[in-house]
């Protein structure tokens, strides 16, 4: 399959915009892609290994969060995966200057996160 | 400073798509490619504001919209350079919502002040640093056309 690196990404993987990886699962195809740019993977993952809340997956059109499967979703080689930071913001001062505040973006992200159900 | 260049036709295009959805805030995406000085804008996309909740002094992309305007930048050989938005009734300045809301590194971030229905003062910050923790914004110079002018500090 073939991941699509976004902009702010591209410094942390040789420049490139994709990369092509042999995977069975969505799991399989992000470690591909860290093992191959070990750079990426602080911009991807928190310290505990959760994909970080801003960042989101699409697998083709599908937002990873709402799949059954979630990241241990199967894939194909003809299957895509965007990585999309999170846009938003606003003249509102209701956030916190924080790296990382909550927002109401992360508490959606959290409530249906990519982590399957216990 | 960077500076963020663009074309007359797609500056004056964001500024009056913040005119078109006042009192609420537009928002969009600017396709273009990286130089030595910053980002040169060769198009400018508009997309929906989903926070329709609070569109006043809100605004959020739909990933799934973001996806769509990535592939399209792809297909035309171009990268996303940055975001606009407006701020209606309110300063061309980064606010706090903004700040911790920005995530895309190294990509410019334009506001545009609509000021009773019409577009005022336009910036751009420049989302520098090399981790979401060293994450800054940096006022950086807008181009249009090939005249360079300083961004105003409203």
């Amino acid at each position: 399959m073939i991941i699509y690196i976004p902009t702010p990404l591209r410094p942390y993987a040789d420049g490139r915009d994709e990369f092509e990886v042999d995977a069975a699962t969505i799991t399989e195809a992000l470690a591909g892609l860290t093992q191959a740019h070990p750079d990426l993977r602080k911009h991807l993952f928190t310290a505990e290994g959760g994909v970080r809340a801003f960042v989101n997956l699409y697998l083709n059109d599908a937002d990873v969060r709402y799949l059954p499967e979630k990241l241990a979703s199967k894939v194909s080689s003809t299957d895509t995966l965007s990585i999309i930071p999170s846009i938003a913001g606003g003249c509102s001062p209701g956030l916190a200057v924080q790296a990382g505040a909550a927002s109401p973006h992360d508490i959606e992200a959290n409530e249906h996160g990519y982590q399957n159900e216990k | 400073m960077s500076r963020l260049q663009i074309p007359q036709a797609e500056y004056e295009a964001i500024r009056a798509h913040g005119e078109e959805t006042y009192p609420h805030e537009c928002c969009g995406a600017l396709l273009g490619r990286p130089t030595a000085e910053g980002w040169k804008v060769e198009a400018a996309v508009r997309a929906g504001n989903t926070r329709t909740d609070s569109a006043h002094n809100r605004y959020n992309i739909a990933p799934v919209e973001l996806v769509k305007i990535e592939r399209e930048a792809r297909r035309l050989g171009l990268g996303i350079a940055g975001f606009y938005h407006s701020h209606p009734d309110h300063p061309a300045q980064w606010s706090t919502t903004d700040f911790a809301e920005a995530h895309w590194l190294g990509c410019s971030y334009v506001i545009t002040e609509v000021a009773h229905g019409r577009a005022a003062v336009t910036n751009s910050f420049l989302l520098a640093g090399a981790t979401e923790e060293e994450k800054r914004f940096e006022q950086e110079t807008i181009a249009v056309d090939e005249e360079s002018i300083d961004t105003e500090l409203s």
